[in-house]
């Protein structure tokens, strides 16, 4: 058989039901489709481990914010890759930002280790079962994550600056 | 919700302080020493920590520590439009900018639909693998510098010099090129440019096989990193390796035949694979790939495609100066991009190059504004540094200075 996005996509429909995949598009060619916190893990073991596919490879993780979309304001992007046959998948989980948990697949991936402590550095989510999560890239004692929108950068054009401050 | 995630922040953190007490407990009992290799130590090519802990030479157990020059590019990214973002790509992986500059223009041409004319296509390439070229020689002669041979380094510095003396006939810069434009070029190659990489292809190799000849069969140099931080190919796919250290596993991944991008489907190369994933077959690795980027330029350099270099874009492509005080459409086209008021397409892509040292991937979503809605960087170099502890432990703190440098990290990459 052929792999191409709509087989796999079949495939794992056929296994989780449209209960748990949906929403499937592919925006750049990379089949994308959402799922639930509950599946995540299961699903990502499932292409591990099947034979036919061998999604064995963890390209990245990404977080997302939407603070317009009520009770699904983060997003968690999986981005996966079988270097057997060349083919990539994309898998988001959408959770509200009041209950920023989510399961670690630290136990698959050793590389998730440290996308997931990224994860949670920007953007305060947390991963249930992660070895050791703290954050990575800014330091220890901050008090807020800062890629979340509500934390924007300051505008290049702002007036109310007092110059004596800055030296001008 | 902010209170919530503060307790559970300071939770996390009383846990991490609570165990780094009961860490040094143990290592009192065992009689360890805790040795801090880094921040700023001038065997790490970078600022990273690693906490080590020691029994005599051998380590027993390591902590990496990164973040040291982070400055918070996605976040920087969200507010910038997009043509600003290039000079962010420049500071990632400074061993090779030009390959991060052309990875983010495809990405954002393929946001915005744009096709690349071939000329300007077959110039990137030339460029990707002088870029390949200066990362590698970089990586493998410091790799000499740690095993005690100076020489090899200044050496084939001289030549790495040849290498930012085109990059600055091509655009100007040197170190942050800052090179290509969304849609192509910024300029043509002049003919000067073209006699330089002709002049580098003619002059390099014999450098380069002298540079090999001193490494490759030495003695003291094979001594130093065979079997030297092995890593089995099935480890280094877990941990998310990619580029040489992958195919020095034993791995054929290579962004560049997987998922060819720009010209690189018009090349006749070969992917070089090592066998045990160790140092040594490492800087192997990247010595062929120096040798498989000279036949792509060659073969790039002869075959150069007449015609234009740079699409046909006017919304996104700065038009020439001339003819922005000439003409009112190039004015007000002028006027747009500069000022960062064109908006994009709404869209979601995700695209990978192959960079010095793995799979750069740059996944973008855009809302339809004039800034990206989400930029996140594949850094290859974050993904596979956590390897790093795995790899040192039980070794000799010797090896383990060469097994950092022969992974290529590069601390600006890392951190982001």
């Amino acid at each position: 058989m052929e792999l191409t996005n709509e087989n796999v996509l079949g495939k794992i429909i056929e296994k989780f039901g449209t209960d748990n995949i949906w929403d499937a598009y592919a925006p750049d060619g990379i089949m994308t489709f959402q799922t639930n916190r509950e599946s995540i893990v299961e699903l990502i073991q499932f292409l591990y481990d099947d034979e036919e596919l061998q999604v064995r490879f963890l390209t990245t993780m990404a977080g997302i914010h939407y603070p317009d979309q009520k009770g699904k304001e983060l997003c968690m992007m999986y981005q996966l890759h079988s270097l057997r046959h060349n083919l990539r998948l994309r898998i988001k989980v959408y959770f509200p930002i009041e209950d920023p948990v989510l399961p670690t697949i630290t136990h698959i991936y050793a590389t998730a280790n440290w996308m997931e402590r990224e994860a949670y550095d920007f953007y305060g989510m947390l991963f249930t079962g992660h070895p050791n999560l703290i954050r990575i890239l800014n330091v220890e004692d901050m008090e807020y994550h800062p890629m979340l929108k509500q934390y924007p950068l300051e505008d290049q054009t702002r007036e109310d600056k007092i110059n004596t401050y800055f030296g001008r | 919700m902010a209170t919530d995630n503060k307790t559970v922040v300071s939770d996390g953190l009383q846990e991490f302080r609570e165990n780094r007490e009961l860490k040094l407990q143990e290592e009192e009992n065992q009689n360890l020493t805790t040795l801090n290799l880094g921040p700023t130590h001038p065997a790490t090519h970078g600022i990273f920590q690693n906490i080590l802990q020691m029994d005599g030479e051998k380590i027993v157990s390591a902590v990496s520590t990164v973040g040291y020059i982070h400055r918070a590019f996605e976040k920087i990214a969200e507010r910038r439009p997009f043509y600003q973002i290039t000079p962010l790509t420049d500071r990632m992986n400074y061993c090779s900018s030009p390959i991060n500059n052309m990875g983010y223009h495809m990405t954002v041409e393929k946001l915005l639909g744009i096709t690349v004319p071939q000329r300007a296509e077959y110039i990137r390439v030339i460029m990707m693998e002088l870029a390949r070229i200066a990362d590698h020689l970089i990586c493998n002669s410091i790799l000499g510098v740690d095993t005690g041979a100076f020489t090899g380094f200044l050496y084939v510095f001289q030549e790495r010099e040849k290498i930012y003396d085109i990059y600055e006939e091509v655009c100007g810069a040197r170190l942050t090129t800052n090179m290509g434009r969304i849609g192509g070029m910024e300029r043509d190659l002049t003919p000067k440019a073209i006699h330089m990489i002709k002049e580098f292809l003619k002059e390099f190799p014999k450098v380069f096989a002298e540079f090999e000849s001193m490494f490759n069969r030495n003695r003291i140099f094979v001594d130093r990193t065979e079997n030297v931080g092995p890593i089995t190919a099935e480890r280094a796919l877990n941990y998310g390796f990619t580029g040489p250290n992958l195919r020095a596993a034993g791995v054929d991944y290579d962004v560049r035949v997987m998922n060819p991008y720009s010209a690189y489907a018009d090349f006749d190369f070969e992917i070089p694979v090592g066998s045990k994933g160790d140092t040594y077959d490492r800087f192997m690795v990247r010595n062929e790939e120096v040798w498989q980027s000279l036949r792509i330029i060659e073969q790039a350099i002869n075959n150069l495609p007449e015609g234009s270099f740079h699409a046909d874009a006017p919304h996104y492509y700065l038009p020439p100066k001339q003819e922005v005080y000439r003409n009112m459409e190039a004015l007000i086209y002028h006027f747009k991009i500069v000022m960062g008021e064109i908006d994009a397409p709404k869209g979601e892509v995700y695209h990978a190059v192959e960079g010095g040292n793995g799979e750069l991937g740059f996944y973008l979503i855009s809302d339809g504004g004039r800034t990206p809605y989400r930029l996140h960087f594949r850094r290859p170099c974050f993904i596979y540094y956590q390897a790093y502890p795995e790899m040192i432990t039980g070794v000799s703190l010797s090896d383990a200075i060469v097994i950092l440098s022969s992974m290529n990290v590069i601390a600006g990459e890392l951190d982001a």
